[in-house]
């Protein structure tokens, strides 16, 4: 069973256990009770407490469950276990607090990419199951929104996978791969450039993944009504809020994955492996604070919603041809150099 | 139960059967960076499913009856139902106009009633804190 996972310590195998079921939701809703808070500073507001996700996740558990007459109920109540069943499998196959991922010997970054749409596949059939006008709207754009930053997504793995893939022999798709060669050593100057842009791509696609302003067209409160999940309440409702909140904690460990897979405790030289453990999982709290600044909570406050036609446009012209830039740059920057 | 989680997560859905549209300003005036009621957890969402408290205001005009009623209905247990403004408490400007089926505590029962004709900001934040006092006492008589 161990050698099965790659791992042959038992006490590695628990905290990396620990690290995936407990310790990712914990701070996946502190995180957003964090970004509602700076949401609310920068707006001059006082803002909720930071404790806020769980008042309000212990608030949905104690209403009532109301699944509504012209609703398919197989269907309408699978919805949301699907959709969080699938968020927590996301965690098993990305690196979590500077440790391996639990199943990351046996799944690559292909993998991740077909995982996060499983989510949003559960939100559009429980948006469908509901029956209600509003939300089958709200299905339909979340399905425009998946199959739009589809493809600036995949651009960039792929260019990432195949600089990566030249200058080692194991699988380039595997995010352990990526993370033993940081695209920032392998490249030149231009190539640095290049992987900028990359990085710009995958936090406007992060935004997408998350459903944040200005892309949440599928959540749209002043429009439909909140959209997708117009019908649920109480228990499935909390659900889906429970699912959003770790599906964007691992999409945002993703492009810390990808991008910044840097640990702190062998730059600083800390050699007991307990310390080093604690050091490297604050370091990665941090990236992952860092990224969830810019590509959430900022950009959440400085932006309004866009139109439907434009957030397909973004992510399907523009945003691709900006991450076709980014890997071209890194192919020049192979020949110059 | 935690009436604490629930006090303080309160997700408010507002109704409107017929206002003047003077309370409705007021409402959104509370979610302002001045009043700013998200501190305490309070958030406008925009489906009664969502709602724990309804904000109603306006007279009830008689073709708005079967949709207060629906709307009561689809929000979810427990809730408080808040009366913003005269004319949802008792008719206010519109009282006994031949178009009205209300006032609001006719078709459904009612927690808070928030005078004023607009109430002011502070009122309707104030009736909030009474939801709260009404809560605990279901509370204690083991009601909720
Ligand atoms: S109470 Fe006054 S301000 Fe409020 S809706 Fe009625 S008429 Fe308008």
């Amino acid at each position: 069973m161990l050698n099965l996972l790659g791992i042959d310590n038992p006490l590695e195998l628990a905290v990396i256990i620990v690290g995936s079921f407990i310790l990712a939701p914990v701070f996946g809703m502190l995180y957003r009770g964090i970004d509602r808070k700076l949401v609310a500073r920068m707006q001059g507001r006082i803002g909720p407490p930071i404790i806020q996700p769980f008042r309000d996740i212990r608030k949905l558990l104690m209403k009532e469950n109301i699944i509504p007459d012209g609703a398919i109920q197989w269907l309408f109540t699978a919805a949301p276990f699907i959709a969080l069943i699938a968020s927590a499998l996301l965690l098993l196959y990305i690196p979590l607090f500077g440790r391996g991922a639990l199943l990351g010997g046996t799944g690559d970054a292909i993998l991740v990419l077909y995982l996060l749409i499983i989510p949003s596949l559960a939100f559009v059939l429980g948006g469908f199951a509901s029956s209600s006008p509003y939300a089958t709207v709200g299905a339909q754009r979340e399905m425009v929104l998946m199959m739009s930053y589809e493809f600036p997504l995949a651009v960039v793995i792929v260019t990432l996978a195949s600089r990566i893939g030249l200058v080692t022999n194991a699988n380039p798709f595997m995010l352990a791969t990526i993370a033993a060669n940081p695209i920032w050593n392998l490249v030149g100057p231009l190539g640095i450039v290049g992987a900028l842009i990359l990085v710009f791509t995958l936090i406007v696609v992060t935004i997408g993944e998350a459903a944040k302003v200005p892309f949440d067209i599928a959540e749209a409160e002043t429009e439909i009504a909140g959209g997708l999940l117009v019908e649920y309440s109480g228990r499935n409702l909390s659900l889906f809020y429970l699912a959003d909140i770790i599906k964007a904690f691992a999409m945002v460990s993703l492009v810390v994955a990808l991008f910044f897979p840097y640990n702190l405790s062998p730059l600083v030289g800390i050699g007991i492996p307990v310390l080093a453990g604690i050091v490297d999982g604050l370091f990665f709290l941090i990236k992952v604070f860092v990224v969830m600044f810019l590509s959430i909570t900022l950009i959440r406050t400085a932006m309004a919603r866009f139109k439907i036609s434009q957030v397909s446009y973004i992510y399907i012209i523009a945003m691709t041809l900006i991450a076709l830039v980014g890997s071209i740059l890194i192919g020049i920057d192979l020949l110059v150099f | 139960m935690s009436l604490k989680a629930f006090k303080r997560a309160l997700w408010v859905y507002h109704l409107n059967t017929g206002s003047c549209n003077g309370c409705d300003i007021e409402i959104l005036a509370v979610l302002t960076p001045r009043y700013d009621v998200e501190r305490f957890g309070i958030r406008l969402v925009g489906t009664p499913r969502h709602a724990d408290v309804l904000l109603v205001t306006g007279p009830v005009i008689k073709q708005m009856v079967p949709r207060v009623k629906r709307i009561y209905a689809q929000t979810p247990d427990p809730k408080v139902v808040m009366v913003i403004g005269n004319c949802g408490s008792e008719g206010g400007v519109f009282y006994e106009s031949y178009n009205l089926a209300g006032p609001i505590d006719q078709i459904i029962p009612v927690t808070v009633y928030v005078p004023g004709c607009p109430p002011r900001p502070e009122a309707i934040i104030e009736g909030v804190a009474k939801a709260w006092v009404k809560l605990e006492q279901l509370e204690q008589q083991g009601v909720l």
